[in-house]
This record gives structure tokens, sequence and C-alpha cells, in this order.
């Protein structure tokens, strides 16, 4: 089939392809060229007790990820989002928001262009930021790292899901309840799952379908 | 070849993968900007998307730019540079590179200056996040059929369907904010802090739907996280 007979999903989905597999290449060639160029190779042995400890949980991690946040994002910023990272501090709500803004559902095509743009328009400022702050590195640092502004960059976190939470769980209170109330009870009687918050994300989903499936069967949403 | 972990070899590494990401994302931007043209979306609330997107994004960069700085002391600025611009997190890439230091018996609290346990660091934060990246174009398209076909069967279904994935995500995040609670007052700190980040939100929605300032609506997502992380710098110090 010609490339002109094929729609806007399908050329996102070609040229994502090209691109994310090309930043795979890209990636596995930095450790490879620092071993090549300093002649500094591991071994085996030093890599494997490295992963060993952080591995099993990211690897869990991020297949969950994959499986939870590329509904939501749609195609070109999956694409996009998964190669630049800080998905669930940045790029997730940064789509989210702005298809909420300009009224567009995730799985549209609308919606995938808005999600686009949010987070690749994210993804240049971070990486300009990051960019000039290592440039600028000996006049920000004192800044960026002084006692005031510790309790800011502490708690984004809340800072973020505390606005999205007014914007959601208002719209969707009945959905909303029942992982919420979930969550709370769990993270009060189990304070230390706070550090793997991440492998609970498809918990909560799980609860919510579950939950919205009950009331939308009961005809209550 | 002599190490160093600030030498100029890597800093060209950093610039060629830095330089990756931004026409990476300028190629799905613009391709995504003429597409909202073609089909007739209004344009004016697409530009304002990328402003506002551009705004929210400040706070969380220079949060990661902390992470990048943190990882400096003990790694140099190249590495954390690269792996915080590329596919990364704070929370991933310090406990790869420290996993993988205490494996080795190389002390945190200095600058590394040993080749082999630096490319062993490089391996373990590239190879500990690889499924998040491969599974991406292994799965897409099979986990789009399935959300598809849950749409086909039932349209309102399959709408609730993915607004409680949102809602599951948002509440395993609220969830964690009550984790310290048991600590005392300090451990309220977060609670306090997310209610004001509602409250915020909560005001700029009345602003936008009592009061018509429709061009709030754009920026109340920055302006509740930012006037919560100013908040935060203010009563912080006044609990603790």
């Amino acid at each position: 089939m010609n490339n002109k007979n094929k729609s806007y999903d399908d050329m996102t989905h070609f040229y994502g392809q090209i691109w994310i597999w090309t930043a795979i290449v890209l990636l596995l060639c930095i450790p490879a060229s620092i071993c090549i160029y300093y002649n500094a190779w591991p071994g085996f042995t030093p890599v494997l007790k490295g992963l060993l400890g952080v591995a099993p949980i990211f690897w869990t991690v991020g297949t969950i990820e994959v499986i939870t946040y590329t509904p939501m994002l749609g195609t070109g910023s999956s694409y996009l989002a998964f190669v630049t990272g800080n998905l669930t501090n940045l790029k997730v709500p940064s789509a989210l928001t702005a298809m909420e803004n300009n009224k567009v559902k995730a799985g549209t095509e609308e919606g995938d262009i808005i999600s686009t743009i949010a987070v690749a328009t994210s993804s240049i400022i971070t990486t300009l930021i990051i960019a000039a702050g290592v440039l600028l590195l000996a006049q920000l640092a004192p800044i960026i790292n002084s006692k005031a502004l510790q309790p800011a960059f502490e708690n984004i976190l809340p800072s973020l899901f505390g606005g999205l939470a007014v914007v959601y769980v208002s719209k969707n209170w009945k959905i909303a309840l029942t992982p919420l109330f979930f969550m709370i009870i769990l993270f009060l009687i189990v304070p230390s799952l706070a550090g793997s918050v991440g492998i609970l994300v498809p918990v909560g989903a799980l609860i919510s379908i579950g939950a919205a499936r009950v009331l939308y069967k009961k005809k209550m949403i | 070849m002599n190490f160093n972990p600030n030498s100029s070899f890597l800093y060209t590494i950093a610039t060629i993968v830095i330089t990756f990401v931004i026409v990476q994302s300028l190629f799905f931007l613009i391709r995504a900007y003429r597409r909202a043209k073609v089909i007739g979306m209004d344009m004016g609330q697409i530009r304002k998307t990328i402003i506002s997107t551009a705004i929210f994004t400040i706070a969380p960069a220079f949060s990661i730019l902390l992470g990048v700085i943190t990882l400096s002391k003990f790694l140099g600025l190249p590495l954390p540079w690269i792996r915080l611009s590329v596919i990364g997190a704070i929370t991933y890439e310090l406990p790869a590179a420290t996993t993988t230091a205490n494996a080795l018996h190389v002390s945190l609290s200095d600058t590394i200056m040993d080749p082999k346990a630096y490319s062993a660091i490089a391996w373990v934060m590239t190879l500990g996040i690889m499924p998040s990246i491969v599974l991406v174009p292994i799965l897409l398209k099979r986990i789009q059929r399935g959300i598809l076909s849950i749409k086909n069967k039932d349209g309102k279904w399959g709408e609730l369907f993915i607004t409680a994935m949102f809602l599951g995500m948002i509440s395993a995040f609220l969830g964690m904010v009550f984790s310290d609670v048991r600590s005392g007052l300090v451990g309220w700190i977060p609670i306090f802090i997310l209610l004001f980040s509602a409250a915020l939100m909560a005001i700029c929605g009345v602003l936008v739907k009592v009061r018509k300032i429709n061009w709030l609506q754009n920026y109340a997502l920055p302006i509740s996280m930012l006037g919560s992380m100013a908040f935060a710098a203010i009563i912080t110090p006044l609990i603790k």
C-alpha cells in the first residue's frame, strides 16, 4: 500500500517505530561507546549484580507503565513520551490536562494530536531547561539546592495531583470513590509502599475499572 | 585513555543524545500541528495549549535538573544529563547507580574515577529500564486494538474504561500522599499541600465558570502547581 493511502494514525505508527527503534539503538550505544573509548569493559558479573538490584522492580514498573499509559496518551505521544521519560510527574499530566482543556478525548484523532503537541512541547522545554542548567550550573546550583526551595521540589507530586484530582475526581466522583478510599487505607496501613507507587497504578486502575463496571451495569453513571 | 567523568568525549555523546531528543520532539510537534490545521482544529487554542504546557513544564523540569545535579556529584555531569533527558527519572537512575556502586564496593561520596565501574553503572542504567521503551513498539498497536474493540462493543463503556484508568492512576498518587501521616504533623505537610493545590484549582474553576475568565482555563494547572509549591516552601519550615 502506498504511504499516501495510509491514515494519519498509520503513518504515526510508521514514523514512531523508526524513531523509537533508533532511540533504543542510540541508548545502547551510550554504554557501548564508553566501554570502547576507555577500553573499560565491566564484565558480565558487575552488570548482573547491579541489574539484580533494580531490574525486578523497574522491568515490572516499565511493563505496567506501557500497558497503563499508552491508552491515555495515544499513538504519537506514546512513541515520544516513552523515549523522553518522566511520564508520571510530567508527560502524562501534561497530555491529560491539554486534552481536558481542549475538550477532546483520548483515543480520538483530535485527542492524539493534542496529546502529542503537549508531550512534544513538554519534552522540548524540559530538555532545554536541563541543557541550560548544565551550562549555567555554577550560577543555578546554589539557587536550586537552596534550603528554602527544597520543600517545594520535594512536594511536586502533591502539588500536581491536588489540582488534577479536582478536575477528574469532581467530574467522576462516583467512580473515583472506591479506588481512592482503597489507596488511602492501603498507604495508611503500609506506608513503605510509597516507594513502589508505580506498581500500584495498575492496581488502582483495575479497582477503578471494576467500580466503574458495577456502577455502569446498575445504571448509576 | 585517562578516564574523566566530565570529559569532552562524554559531553559529545550527551550533545548527540540531547539533539536527537529535540529533533524527535520537533518532528512529532510539527506533524501534529500540521494535522490539526488540516482537520480544522482551533489553531488559537492549539497555540494556547503549547504555551500553557510550556509554563506547566518549568517547575518539574527544574526538579529534574535538581536530579542531574544530585547525581553529578558522583557520576560527573554528562551521564546524568543524558539519562534524565532520555527515558530516565531520578526515582530510577539513583537506585540504579547506587545499587551498582554498592555491588562494586565503590564509594558514593566521591566522584567516580574507575572507568569499569562507570561503564557498569551506565549499562545497568540503560538495561534496567529497557522494557518501558522496547515494549512500546511491540505492544502499542495490540493495546490500541484491545481498547478499540471495547469501544466498538459499547461506546459509552469504552469512554468510561479510559476515564476509570485515569482515576486509578490519580488514586494511587493521592493515596501515596497519606503514607506519612502516622509520623505526626510533619507527615501531614504533603496533605496540606495537596489540599492547597486542590483549592487553587477549584478557585480557578470558579473564576472560569462563574466569572467567565476563559483564558485562565489553560493556566489553571500551572497556577495550582506553582502556587502550592510556593505554599510548601512557606509552611514546611513553620511546621518543622
